[in-house]
């Protein structure tokens, strides 16, 4: 048997800023196996949702993810306002659509520069980030807030969007198209990103079954799975768009299917901004008094795919049993299949392509032989090796020409 | 196919099985079925049904443990609780895992909140709590009083 060497990527992901450990088991370059360790960040919210009324929920779930912090309160809310049976009203609905789009714009922009980051492309970090903060300037007109925007509450939003802002809103959006185009044909035509991307970390349609996967990453491969499309809530049904698919599966395709996306994305805000215009200011709200006994299942599709909420209520006003699946936690165990067989500076990638919710600081990554315990390698020369690789191709390319 | 659909083909595979069948809504159905079925209800699900496993919750009531396996049916919409009540004193329950993947991860969660063990996992061991919680103690289970 060959000797295998250990490399461990975490505690604290030093790419993804993310407390979770990898454990890549590797034969010269190749992955061979990969094993996951989590839990460092476990904050039991499931638990603690079991001792707070229904109003404060929503702030709890809301800091599940500092990414897509309106996607956890989205599904809570359709869960509690199932077992309420309570329709809000039509302005309601759009607003809630409206933050859920801005927010899948965002966070796939952030994305997508990530991704060019980990790619040693540091244009497309640059662009992507500061097309994304007019996005952010807008969130903070509407909700006041940057991110974790507390709009969210049983019977309808807290917060109108008053008709006077939707010059300002329309402004934004058609500046962010224009950018957005140049950003998307940077990223869809570059020979060096279409070399490290295309044929890389491929999930195939049987994976994505297998594994349950959600969201880009399902999409990406063929699997039209959409909630916002398959079990329509908010003002998903009112307005028109379509599902964007792939076929290759590998990170290209997702990539694609993140950038495209946001097209749909502005044209359903555009859509909701239209549908403000046409209801009435401030009835954003109905009254819910109380939440009876009873049990809900409520769906939400968040930029990384759907988040699934089940609330059992026993009358009183906390629920008795809250589970929460985030998307992030179908998604990951994914891995096995994109990464074995692959490089290590292609398996950074493919570890970051299905978009796993980033928190916390940036911490060392230590790599050493599982026998002799030499060589260290930390967040930095991680990137390297990645950025490293980038330059070889670039030089080829160039060559070539 | 629609839920009514759904639902008639499934009494006719499994008469023997089902305790209740609560239908909320279209999109919303919950299946109470007896545990010891549970392997060939989720087959007939994922396989022949082509249902979509989204997770499973465990509940901790003063029935014993239950456990709500989250299916979709995404052509329609359809969110397909299929609901086991496991023993009080001896929670256990056969292994999903061998089937789908997708099921690894949440039943050593169960595991390792509830206490529920999964016959026939291929790893069992604990998913968010490894080195850092006592062994025997699971910190979503409640006391009635």
């Amino acid at each position: 048997m060959s000797k295998q060497t250990l490399i461990p990527i975490g505690p604290y992901h030093p790419l993804q800023e993310e407390p979770e450990l990898f454990k890549l088991f590797c034969d010269g370059e190749i992955v061979k196996d990969i094993k996951w360790e989590t839990g460092y960040n476990h904050r039991g919210i499931e638990k603690l949702s079991e001792s707070k009324t229904y109003e404060q929920v929503f702030f709890l779930v809301e800091r599940i993810c500092g990414i897509c912090s309106t996607s956890h309160p989205f599904a809570f809310a359709n869960a509690v306002e199932e077992i309420v049976g309570c329709e809000i009203t039509d302005r309601a609905k759009y607003i809630r659509s409206f933050i859920g789009e801005l927010e899948r714009i965002h966070s796939h922009l952030l994305w997508v520069g990530l991704a060019g980051h980990f790619l040693g492309y540091n244009t497309v970090f640059m662009w992507a980030w500061k097309y994304r903060e007019p996005i952010l300037d807008l969130f903070e007109m509407i909700t006041g807030n940057r991110n974790s925007y507390a709009m969210f509450k049983v019977g309808g939003v807290r917060r109108d969007i008053e008709n006077s802002k939707i010059p300002v809103i329309r402004k934004t959006l058609s500046d962010f198209k224009k950018k957005n185009d140049l950003l998307t044909g940077a990223v869809m035509d570059d020979p060096v990103i279409h070399a490290r991307t295309k044929g890389v970390g491929i999930l195939t349609k049987q994976d994505i079954i297998d594994y349950a996967a959600v969201g880009p990453t399902a999409r990406a491969s063929g699997v039209a799975v959409d909630v916002r499309k398959d079990d329509p809530y908010a003002a998903y049904p009112l307005v028109n768009w379509k599902v964007i698919t792939a076929e290759a599966g590998d990170v290209f395709a997702k990539a694609q299917v993140r950038l495209l996306e946001m097209y749909e994305s502005i044209s359903i805000i555009e859509q909701c901004v239209s549908g403000l215009e046409k209801t009435k200011e401030g009835d954003v709200n109905v009254v819910v008094k109380e939440i009876p006994e009873g049990y809900g299942a409520g769906r939400a599709e968040a930029p990384r795919g759907e988040v699934f909420h089940f609330v059992v209520s026993d009358g009183s006003n906390s629920p008795v049993r809250h589970k929460i699946r985030a998307p992030s936690y179908v998604n990951i165990a994914t891995f096995k299949k994109a990464c074995i067989g692959q490089t290590i500076s292609d398996a950074t990638i493919s570890l970051a392509a299905v978009d796993p919710c980033y928190c916390c600081t940036e911490r060392l990554a230590v790599a050493y032989d599982q026998k002799t315990g030499s060589r260290i390698m930390n967040g930095k020369e991680l990137i390297d090796l990645s950025t490293a690789r980038t330059s070889e191709l670039k030089k080829n390319i160039s060559e070539k020409k | 196919m629609n839920s009514e659909k759904i639902i008639e083909k499934f009494r006719e595979n499994f008469k023997a099985d089902v305790i209740e069948v609560v239908k909320k809504s279209d999109k919303r159905v919950v299946i109470t079925i007896r545990p010891d079925a549970i392997l060939k209800v989720a087959e007939y699900m994922y396989k022949t049904a082509g249902l979509r496993f989204i997770i499973a919750s465990a509940l901790h009531t003063r029935r014993g443990f239950e456990i709500h396996y989250h299916f979709s049916k995404d052509e329609i919409g359809l969110v397909l609780n299929i609901h086991v009540i496991l023993d009080k004193e001896n929670p256990q329950i056969e292994s999903l895992s061998n089937m789908f993947n997708a099921s690894n991860w949440i039943e050593r969660e169960m595991h390792e909140l509830f206490g529920i063990n999964f016959l026939n996992h291929p790893n069992q061991e604990k998913l968010i709590s490894e080195g850092n919680w006592a062994e025997g103690v699971y910190p979503y289970r409640k006391e009635f009083k």
